[in-house]
């Protein structure tokens, strides 16, 4: 039974390579992604049925008891982000058939996005500091791939940010990884928080978990350090942007929540106020970084900043309850995030364009398309009852629980700012009028496909939409998941106990 | 002796490193990057202690290792980072190349029309 951990990676693996060996039927590559997507999606769940019964899953691979071989860990925070990617990894495929073009499909776009989805599954379910390393390295070779790939000028400008300040984080990871591998002598997680506390040279410590957060804060893109997103983000094919926007940075968040609830609790005060001052300003910068954009796009990829910074702060204020807010604040912005680029790239189909200006008319022109982009919009700015009001409401609740009022303040702010610049968006896309400059726009591509390709477009749309809702009205369940996976990182023993085989 | 070469030669490195990934031309950010692969690869070396002629063997009479050994795992994981790193800079010699060919410079200050 423990051998379902490693399946979420095994899948993609293995339907990447039957893509490989069929490298002449690329017609085919498409249908046998999205049935991949289906089956990651089955056993994802099967997954998470599992951990639900049995609090914590972990399997020593290749039969090296932990703490000497690799270990792989499902625990309840590892199974709800493997089911998000699965269900992301769901609706990118059904909208990649009504949007990637021939071209990309020809250089293999199907494989390297099942090799991405692999390399995320990896990181979230491996109990090993070096292997998330590796699990990373996965995840980034692929992604640079898909960023570049189809060549254009902006995207390789882009590219080149994007490359270089992520292999600069790796560079720093992989120094951090030797260095707690010397004091610590250990890289299994489970063992690093048993040896971690008892470590007498508290500095070494101190400067180890620096360079963590700063590898996983580039990842992240948490202030200082997320220059590279909103020069890259949105660059590549919408449906790219959505998976990379949706997933990629949380992957960053995910790993900064494991280190520093697990691992690096010897020095709350230090650590997490660093991340807490850090959180604050990712949410100002973000949001206003927004506010001046023109680009629909380049809004959306700036809003992904501000966002990290209240999932950063849920991690800062290092309370259960904040906690289970940043979970809850994951599950509900991958969902939300995604479904915002989808609609992007429809109105691109429209109009041909991002820019805020040369648009405008849709909701007179597609009505249906301007609710949908409502639904993840105002669940973004935090409008009750939809998914983001929860999410924002546990973080600031636990904020004001642990007095941390002007960071209060400043997220409550940002959620006003979150709501303006969604509503100039959706004055500038839908609601005025076209300007007659630009109104001569003929090439509607999306009139112009077949219904097969608007249902593979619309569908994720509405899926992910649909989501959200029951998100915001049936919150409950989501967040008593949120809240298990807080109470398994904010108390380790389960997870120690589990991965060391101590009873 | 040998520690205080190496660890001048890994502070050498990720100096030359930073410097180079702060220039303009691509291919001094490439070379940059080399830079602070390799430096982090030989600090991970460093770490599984530098001993000449002690593997970590146990010998044959008796039980446990015996100080002084060198430790096998930190080679093993550079081992592993190597041929990661070895990958992604060839992808990325190619990239930068590609960005050279279709942006016509290689003047990063030029290359911003994204940001």
């Amino acid at each position: 039974m423990e051998q379902i951990v490693t399946f979420p990676v095994i899948t993609p693996l293995f339907f990447a390579i039957l893509m490989l060996f069929l490298w002449n039927k690329i017609s085919l590559h498409k249908y046998i992604n999205l049935f991949a997507s289906v089956i990651s999606l089955i056993i994802s769940l099967w997954l998470f049925y599992l951990v639900n019964e049995n609090k914590i899953i972990s399997l020593y691979v290749g039969g090296w008891y932990a703490p000497f071989g690799i270990v792989m860990v499902s625990d309840f925070l590892s199974a709800i982000m493997v089911v998000i990617t699965a269900i992301i990894g769901f609706v990118t495929a059904m909208y990649s058939i009504g949007t990637i073009d021939p071209y990309r499909e020809k250089y293999l776009y199907y494989p390297l996005l099942q090799f991405l989805l692999m390399g995320i599954n990896g990181a979230f379910l491996t109990g090993d500091v070096f292997n998330l390393y590796v699990w990373f390295e996965v995840m980034l070779i692929s992604s640079f791939v898909l960023l570049a790939l189809g060549g254009k000028k902006a995207q390789l400008e882009g590219a080149i940010k994007y490359v270089t300040l992520n292999l600069l984080a790796s560079s720093i990871f992989l120094a951090a990884v030797g260095l707690l591998y010397g004091l610590a002598g250990t890289l299994n997680m489970a063992d690093l928080a048993q040896k971690i506390p008892i470590i007498k040279q508290k500095e070494l410590v101190d400067v180890i978990s620096i360079l963590f957060m700063a590898a996983f804060g580039i990842k992240a893109a948490i202030f200082p350090m997320f220059f590279w997103l909103p020069a890259s983000y949105h660059t590549p094919p919408v449906v790219v942007s959505a998976i990379f926007a949706g997933l990629l940075t949380k992957v960053g968040v995910y790993s900064l929540i494991r280190f520093f609830t697990i691992i690096f609790t010897h020095n709350v005060e230090f650590t997490h106020s660093i991340l807490l001052v850090s959180s604050a300003l990712t949410m100002l910068t973000g949001v206003l970084g927004a506010a001046v954009q023109n680009d629909f796009r380049k809004i959306l990829s700036f809003h992904i900043i501000s966002q990290i910074g209240y999932m950063i702060m849920g991690l800062s204020l290092y309370s259960p309850l904040a906690i289970a807010g940043s979970v809850f604040y994951i599950i509900h912005h991958i969902i939300v995030k995604t479904n915002l680029f989808f609609v992007s790239g429809i109105v691109k189909k429209i109009k041909g364009s991002y820019l805020l200006d040369e648009l405008g008319g849709i909701y007179k022109t597609n009505p249906m398309i301007s609710l949908l982009f409502f639904i993840p919009a105002f669940s973004l700015a935090g409008i009750p009852p939809l998914s983001g009001f929860w999410a924002k409401f546990i973080v600031i609740k636990s904020g004001i629980e642990k007095s941390q009022y002007l960071l209060v303040g400043v997220a409550l702010f940002v959620g006003l700012l979150t709501l303006f610049s969604m509503t100039k968006i959706w004055n500038e896309v839908f609601w005025k009028n076209e300007s007659n400059k630009f109104n001569n726009f003929q090439n509607n591509e999306y009139a112009n496909s077949t219904l097969y390709k608007r249902f593979m477009m619309l569908c994720p749309i509405i899926v992910l939409a649909l989501i959200t809702i029951i998100i915001g009205l049936y919150s409950q369940p989501f967040f008593e998941f949120a809240n298990n996976a807080a109470n398994q990182l904010i108390d380790n023993s389960i997870y120690k106990n589990s991965v060391l085989g101590l009873k | 002796m040998m520690i205080m070469i190496i660890a001048f030669i890994i502070g050498l490195f990720y100096a030359i490193g930073t410097y180079l990934i702060l220039r303009r031309s691509l291919v001094k950010v490439i070379f940059g990057l080399f830079f602070l692969s390799h430096a982090a690869n030989l600090l991970i070396f460093s770490i599984g202690r530098l001993v000449k002629g002690f593997p970590a063997f146990i010998p044959l009479d008796s039980e446990t290792l015996s100080e002084p050994f060198a430790d096998p795992l930190p080679q093993a994981l550079i081992l592993t980072a190597i041929v990661i790193s070895f990958g992604v800079q060839a992808f990325t010699i190619v990239l930068f190349k590609r960005v050279y060919q279709t942006a016509g410079t290689d003047d990063l200050d030029k290359l911003k029309s994204t940001d």
